[in-house]
């Protein structure tokens, strides 16, 4: 096997002293019925603000390592730890976001918003919620739309939705399970810089779930590059673009190299 | 810029034009065919090809369809026939609604209803569910009660089986949500797959509001009483066949009046897929 070389990039990412918020240790994932590895040896820690992406070809865990994070799916090793207490299910403090903006068509937008504090506390809590509900489509930038069925909203609206539904809770992270991949790509751009907007006003701690390795670079803070068989992260790529990220930065040299870095490790499996 | 208008000769135009059904109203369509089968029934009726009694011409069908009418309207004998064969429809169409949803949620929803009940459903949903009638008969008597059974028996399978097929309608990405958000069992069910699966549903209820008028008129054909179906047979029996065509025709006003209240209703409650409402889901 040749190695190729890639030169390391190295540089201090913002919110390396922060306290972390999720903090994995030797993860690993093997499905019994086809007694597949998914994962192995996964360690990861995400501090407070920080915004990390997990890049990797399809079948490499990265969706796997989502699902385990976000309680849907146990691990076969290792510990999922948010917050202090161990991740043993489903959340409140977890936000999620899935590549389907997934609204209930019978439910208007707002009160599609407040569908997880309706599924966790009620109806009463849902309505108290709705005023939150609507600073939040206020602030994505839909304020008009919150008594509209998401029939009328085109995709990136209803992407800005499921946001907000997101938030709704006030989650500690928020997980994003390749958010705008089924928008256009001048829709998912627009919406790439909402959410950097949105996570830098609110601090959020994110983990982004991406193919696009131009969304990966723009929005992080550290992109994590996975490899397949088994699933496993072999490198923690520290992205030094200075904050905020803006469009034109796709233009520089430095996001080509780091661009180029990055694609010399996923193209080394591609082509193994 | 060259005008290019002067260039353009008629033959490289290409206009849409509609197709000559297009242009006519739909009610206009549905009256050209309406007196073009009657001139043709009338036809045949008046040049003898066929004996009165097989069918009868328009003429005498109009004669009977107002003598029925007026005997409906002022509340004669037929009217309580027509009432009794109401309230055997209506009951019947509730009790498969309500048996029908619970083995479809049964079905749907868990792996015993799926794997245990389902198989015997199926089986006796192949069965010629009329045959049931003399034992519902036998069972029931001859009063309103067998009927309604029979009525429901017939209906009950659409129903379950569109409630399961509904409550399975509810995507992957659905699912997930309603998982992440820590949702019950039950609160996936309530808020998530009933909801999905209305459209299936009001599929099978106007399925069965058809099964239910069949099932409805074969008990009172089998088993008498004071029903339509009862009125028909008579009639029949004395061939006279324009009295039994102007029966058919009221008794399927009552069919009409149920599947346009489902639909109705489907279209109060089921406001948001207005596609699939035009597609093949009906």
């Amino acid at each position: 096997m040749t190695m190729v070389k890639t030169r390391p990039l190295s540089a201090e990412p913002v919110a390396r002293e922060a306290r972390p918020v999720y903090e994995i240790e030797r993860l690993a994932k093997t499905y019994a019925r086809n007694s597949l590895t998914a994962l192995t040896d996964v360690n990861l820690t995400l501090r407070k603000g920080e915004f990390v992406s997990v890049i990797g070809s399809s079948g490499c865990g990265k969706s796997t390592l989502l699902k385990i994070m976000a309680g849907l799916l146990p691990p076969t090793r290792g510990r999922v730890v948010l917050e202090g207490q161990p991740v043993l299910g489903p959340r409140p403090d977890i936000g999620m976001m899935f590549q389907q903006a997934t609204l209930l068509p019978w439910k208007t937008t707002v009160e599609n918003i407040v569908l997880p504090i309706e599924i966790r506390s009620g109806r009463g809590a849902a309505k108290a919620a709705m005023a939150r509900a609507r600073d939040l489509l206020q602030l994505v930038g839909l304020g008009e739309f919150g008594n509209v069925y998401p029939g009328e909203l085109s995709g990136g609206m209803a992407q800005r939705a499921a946001i907000c539904r997101m938030l709704i809770a006030d989650p500690a992270v928020l997980l994003l399970d390749e958010p705008f991949s089924a928008l256009d790509e001048l829709t998912r751009d627009f919406m790439n810089m909402e959410l950097q907007r949105i996570c830098m006003e609110r601090q959020a701690t994110a983990f982004l779930v991406t193919h696009s390795l131009a969304e990966a670079v723009i929005l992080s803070d550290r992109i994590l590059v996975m490899q397949a068989r088994p699933g496993r992260i072999v490198e923690d790529v520290p992205i030094d673009l200075p904050r905020p990220r803006t469009l034109e930065m796709i233009n520089t040299p430095r996001f080509g190299e780091i661009v180029a870095h990055i694609r010399n490790l996923l193209g080394r499996e591609a082509f193994a | 810029m060259t005008d290019v208008s002067h260039t353009e000769r008629a033959d490289t135009v290409w206009v849409e034009r509609d197709a000559l059904i297009d242009r006519i109203p739909r009610w206009l369509a549905m009256t050209i065919l309406f007196v073009a089968v009657v001139a043709i029934w009338d036809l045949v009726t008046r040049m003898g090809w066929v004996s009165p009694i097989i069918l009868p011409s328009p003429r005498e069908t109009l004669d009977d369809l107002i003598f029925v009418g007026h005997n409906l309207v002022t509340g004669d004998y037929m009217l309580g026939a027509l009432w009794t064969t109401t309230l055997t429809v209506i009951y019947g169409f509730l009790i498969a609604a309500a048996i029908g949803f619970s083995l479809g949620v049964l079905v749907g929803e868990t792996k015993f209803g799926e794997r245990a009940v389902m198989p015997y459903l199926v089986a006796i949903d192949t069965m010629p569910k009329i045959a049931f009638a003399p034992l519902f008969i036998a069972w029931l008597g001859f009063d309103i009660s067998s009927k309604v059974a029979l009525a429901a028996f017939i209906a009950t399978f659409a129903i379950v089986v569109a409630t399961a097929a509904g409550l399975y309608a509810a995507s992957e990405n659905e699912r997930m949500l309603f998982k992440s958000m820590g949702a019950s069992r039950f609160q996936t069910l309530i808020r998530l797959k009933l909801p999905t699966g209305l459209p299936y549903i009001f599929t099978g209820l106007k399925i069965a509001s058809v099964g239910v008028m069949a099932g409805a008129i074969t008990g009172e054909f089998l088993g008498g009483g004071k029903g339509f179906g009862a009125l028909i047979r008579q009639s029949a029996s004395q061939m006279n066949t324009p009295r039994v065509f102007a029966l058919i025709l009221y008794l399927s006003l009552l069919g009409l009046a149920l599947y346009f209240t489902i639909a109705w209703a489907q279209r109060r409650f089921v406001f948001w897929n207005k596609s699939e409402r035009q597609g093949a889901i009906g």
